[in-house]
C-alpha cells in the first residue's frame, strides 16, 4: 500500500502497466494515486473553509477597513491610507486605556497561582476531592451575562458582599463600583472567579498526565510535598504553564465581556476592547476602530513572540 | 468524481452556512391575482414584550381589511445593534423601525420614499427627522413629550405643588425632599443603564425653540453659559455634585427604578412622557393609586412659560428590498392610522389633528408649550451627527454624562469648568474640521 499513495513508488517504472493505462483517460478524477494524495485535504475541506470563512476572511476584511474611513454603513468605502494608523499613535488617550489592562494582568497572575495551587492540592487524593474540583470549574460555565448581574448585585451598596463583611463587624465598606480606586480590583477580582476554572482543569490534566511512579519514586527518597511539585510537576507542565501564561496575557489586553456587562466601560474601567467598540458603534468610526483592533491584534502577536524566545518550546524532560 | 462530489458537498454546506444567516426575510409573492394586495410581510419590531400579545391582535385586525395579507413578526432585543449590522445585508424585512445610526443621506439606500414632505405633512407631524432632499423615509409610530416623572405624595410632603420654574428652584425643592424624607433618593439617574441619560438631550428645544439644534451647529462653545446645551447639562452635573442622587451609581438597575419611583423611594427622573404608564403600572403593583405619578416640564421657562419639545419614537418604514411594497405600505398606514398604538403607549398621535393623551393633563394645567424640533436646512442634515463623531461627543448617548457624572461625584478629576472646557474644546476643533 505504501507504494501506491507514496510519489515514489507512483513513479517507478514496476508499476503494473494496466494501473498507468487506466489513469490516463480519467485526469484529476477517480481513485488514482493523485485522488490518494488528496484524499487527507478532502477530510480537511470543511473545517479549513470554515476556519478561513469565519476567521480569515473577516480578519483580512478587518485589515481593508482599517485603511478607510468606513462608518459602518455607507456602501461607499474610502481609502484613506494609513491615516486611522496614525490617528491611534498621536492620540494619547487611545493607549492610555491600557493602563487598565494592568489590573487585569496582576489578577491573571493570581488567577494562575490559584489555579495551580487547587490543581496541585487536588491532584493527591483529597477528602471531597471530586466535588471540590466541580465547585472551582463550575463558575466557567456560567453564561457571562449572568454572572455580570450577579456581581452587580454582589457589589451593589448593601449587597450581598456589604452584608457578608457586616456579618463580621466590617461596618462601612466602600462603593466597590462605584469609587474609582477599587472599580478595576473588583471587576479583575470577578474575572479572577469566572476564568480560574478553566486554568484549574487545564493544569489539572497535565498533571495527571505525570506518570505515578515517579511520584513513587520520590516517596522512596523522601521527598515533601513542596519537593515534588517543585522537581516532579511544575517541569512536568511546563508547556501547559507557557501556554497559560500568553493566554492570559492576551486575555488581559483584550478584557471586554466583565467590564462591558457590569459597568458599560464607565467610571475608569474602560479597556482597549470596549473602547474599539465604542469607537466602531457609537461614534461610527469603523474605520479608526478596525485599525485599533489591528494594533491590539499585533500587540497581542509581539507578546507571544516574545513569551516564547523567553521561554523556549522544550519537550518535557522527565521520562 | 469522488473528490468532486465531496468538494461540491462541502462547498454546498459553506453556502448553506452563509446563507442561512440571510434568508428568512421575505416570501411574499407580490401582487398575487386579486385585487388589493396580497403575500407575506416581515415585520421588524424593538417590542419584544408585546410581539405575541397586543401586536398579534392588530394582525388579526388588518386581516379583516386585508384578508390575503399575513404578517410575521420578528422582534430584535438589540434593536439598534442588529439592524444596524443587518442593513448591509439587504435582508431586514419588509417593514421596519429606522435605526438611529442611519444618516440622512443614507435614507435613499435602505429605504423606500413614503411621499414628499408637502404632501405628509398636511395629515402627519414629526415627519422632518427621516426626510431628506423632501422625500420622507419613516413615520413616527407615536410622539413624546419631554419633561421629568416624578412621584407626587414625596414631592408635596416636602411642599412643592407646581413645577419649579428656574434650575435652582428645583435644585432647592430636591433638597426640599431629601429633608422632608431622608430616605428617599431626590434624583436617580440611572448611570449604569446608560441610556436614561441621553433622556436629557431629548430636551433640546425647551429654551431655545425649534431652531435649537440649528443653532448648536453654529456656536464653537455651546457648553457656555447662557447656553441651552449648559443648561441641560449644568442642571445634572449641579444635582449629582449637591449629593441629590443616587450614592452608588454604578450600580442602578432600569427596571427595578419604575418601582423605586412607583413606591416613592426615588423622587424623580428625567424621562419622556412614555415612561409615565409604566411607572404607573409599578406604582399600581405596588399598592399604589396611579395617580401618584406625576410629569412635569423642564425647570426653566422662556417668555414666562414652560416649555416641552416634543419628539417621535421611531419611525416606521419600508425596506427598499421589499418583494412586496405593496403590502408593506398597506401594513405601514394601518399601523398608523388604524391600530391605535400611539394612545395604548401613552403616546401623541402621529397625526397632525391627534388627541393628546390623558397623563399630559398637568402640562396643560400649567400652560406648557409644546415645541418641535425645525429640521435642519438643507445640505446641513448631517452636519450635527458629523460634528458630534468627529468630537467623540456622543451628544445622544451617555458616556459623556457619564464621564460628567463621575467629576461631579468626585469620582474622577476635574470639575465643571474644567469638564465644559474641555467639551468646548473638542466642539470647536470639530466643527471647524467639518465645516472646513
Amino acid at each position: 500500500m505504501a507504494a501506491v499513495t507514496g510519489p515514489a513508488g507512483a513513479l517507478g517504472a514496476t508499476r503494473p502497466a494496466r494501473l498507468r493505462g487506466r489513469r490516463r483517460p480519467a485526469p484529476g478524477g477517480g481513485a488514482t494515486k493523485g485522488g490518494w494524495r488528496v484524499t487527507p485535504w478532502l477530510f480537511l475541506l470543511v473545517p479549513v473553509g470554515m476556519l478561513l470563512l469565519f476567521t480569515y476572511v473577516p480578519v483580512a476584511n478587518m485589515v481593508w477597513y482599517s485603511f478607510t474611513s468606513w462608518d459602518g454603513l455607507d456602501p461607499v468605502k474610502e481609502p484613506v491610507g494609513w491615516k486611522n494608523y496614525v490617528e491611534i499613535f498621536t492620540r494619547p488617550e487611545i493607549f492610555r486605556v491600557f493602563l487598565v489592562s494592568l489590573y487585569y494582568l496582576v489578577g491573571a497572575a493570581v488567577q494562575l497561582v490559584l489555579a495551580l495551587y487547587f490543581a496541585t492540592i487536588l491532584s493527591f487524593s483529597t477528602r471531597f476531592r471530586n466535588w471540590f474540583k466541580g465547585i472551582i470549574f463550575f463558575p466557567y460555565l456560567i453564561n457571562g451575562v449572568a454572572i455580570g448581574l450577579v456581581f452587580l448585585y454582589f457589589f451593589r451598596p448593601g449587597g450581598t458582599l456589604d452584608a457578608f463583611l457586616a456579618a463580621f463587624g466590617f461596618t462601612g465598606p466602600p462603593l466597590w463600583l462605584g469609587d474609582p480606586s477599587l472599580v478595576n480590583v473588583s471587576l479583575a477580582a470577578t474575572s479572577v472567579w469566572r476564568y480560574m476554572g478553566l486554568n484549574f482543569v487545564l493544569f489539572l490534566g497535565a498533571i495527571q498526565s505525570i506518570p505515578n511512579e515517579l511520584y513513587e519514586a520520590a516517596d522512596l527518597d523522601g521527598a515533601n510535598a513542596w519537593q515534588k511539585f517543585r522537581f516532579i510537576i511544575a517541569p512536568g507542565i511546563r508547556q501547559i504553564i507557557g501556554l497559560s501564561v500568553i493566554l492570559a496575557v492576551s486575555g488581559a489586553l483584550s478584557v471586554f465581556e466583565m467590564p462591558f456587562i457590569m459597568t458599560g466601560g464607565a467610571n475608569g474601567s474602560e479597556t482597549f476592547v470596549i473602547q474599539t467598540v465604542n469607537t466602531a458603534f457609537t461614534f461610527s468610526k469603523v474605520g479608526l476602530a478596525s485599525a485599533m483592533a489591528v494594533v491590539l491584534l499585533i500587540i497581542v502577536l509581539f507578546i507571544s513572540w516574545v513569551q516564547r524566545r523567553i521561554v523556549p518550546d522544550e519537550r518535557g524532560d522527565l521520562v | 468524481m469522488a473528490k468532486r462530489h465531496i468538494l461540491a458537498t462541502s462547498t454546498a454546506a459553506a453556502m448553506v452556512l452563509v446563507l442561512g444567516a440571510c434568508s428568512g426575510g421575505s416570501n411574499g409573492g407580490g401582487d398575487g391575482d386579486g385585487d388589493g394586495p396580497s403575500g407575506t410581510i416581515t415585520v421588524l419590531t424593538n417590542r419584544t414584550d408585546i410581539v405575541d400579545t397586543v401586536l398579534q391582535d392588530y394582525v388579526t385586525e388588518f386581516q379583516q381589511t386585508y384578508p390575503d395579507v399575513d404578517v410575521e413578526f420578528e422582534a430584535v432585543t438589540d434593536y439598534e445593534g442588529d439592524v444596524s449590522i443587518r442593513l448591509n445585508s439587504g435582508d431586514y424585512g419588509d417593514v421596519l423601525l429606522i435605526p438611529n445610526t442611519v444618516d440622512a443621506d443614507q435614507l435613499s439606500t435602505f429605504f423606500e420614499p413614503l411621499g414628499s414632505v408637502d404632501e405628509l405633512g398636511d395629515k402627519y407631524r414629526f415627519i422632518h427627522d427621516k426626510a431628506y432632499d423632501g422625500q420622507v423615509y419613516g413615520l413616527a409610530t407615536f410622539g413624546t413629550a419631554m419633561g421629568y416623572v416624578l412621584n407626587k405624595p414625596v414631592w408635596e410632603e416636602a411642599g412643592i405643588t407646581e413645577p419649579p420654574a428656574t434650575p435652582e428652584e428645583f435644585l432647592d425643592a430636591l433638597e426640599a425632599i431629601k429633608e422632608t424624607s431622608p430616605d428617599t433618593v431626590p434624583y436617580y439617574t440611572n448611570y449604569a443603564d446608560g441610556w436614561p441619560l441621553t433622556q436629557w438631550q431629548s430636551n433640546q428645544g425647551s429654551i431655545d425653540g425649534p431652531e435649537a439644534v440649528n443653532l448648536r451647529t453654529e456656536q464653537d462653545a455651546p457648553w457656555t453659559e447662557g447656553e441651552e446645551q449648559y443648561a441641560i447639562d449644568s442642571l445634572l452635573y449641579d444635582v449629582v455634585e449637591a449629593g441629590l442622587s443616587e450614592p452608588d451609581p454604578t450600580t442602578t438597575n432600569w427596571e427595578e427604578s419604575k418601582n423605586l419611583v412607583g413606591t416613592g423611594q426615588v423622587a424623580s427622573m428625567v424621562l419622556g412622557s412614555w415612561a409615565v404608564t409604566q411607572m404607573q403600572d409599578a406604582a399600581e403593583a405596588a399598592g399604589n393609586p396611579r395617580e401618584d405619578i406625576g410629569f412635569w416640564p423642564m425647570p426653566w421657562q422662556t417668555d414666562g412659560a414652560f416649555h416641552t419639545t416634543v419628539g417621535a419614537d421611531y419611525k416606521i418604514a419600508i425596506s427598499k428590498h421589499s418583494e412586496n411594497k405593496e403590502a408593506a405600505e398597506a401594513w405601514l398606514y394601518w399601523f398608523l392610522d388604524e391600530s391605535g398604538f400611539a394612545a395604548s403607549q401613552g403616546g401623541l398621535a402621529p397625526q397632525v389633528d391627534g388627541e393628546s393623551p390623558e397623563i399630559l393633563a398637568d402640562f396643560e394645567t400649567f400652560g406648557v408649550e409644546e415645541v418641535e424640533i425645525a429640521p435642519a436646512p438643507e445640505g446641513e442634515e448631517n452636519l450635527l451627527a458629523d460634528i458630534y463623531n468627529t468630537a467623540e461627543i456622543d451628544l445622544n448617548g451617555d458616556q459623556f454624562r457619564r464621564q460628567y457624572i463621575d467629576v461631579a461625584r468626585g469620582a474622577a478629576d476635574g470639575d465643571k469648568a474644567s469638564f465644559f472646557a474641555d467639551l468646548n474644546d473638542r466642539w470647536a476643533t470639530a466643527r471647524a474640521e467639518v465645516v472646513g
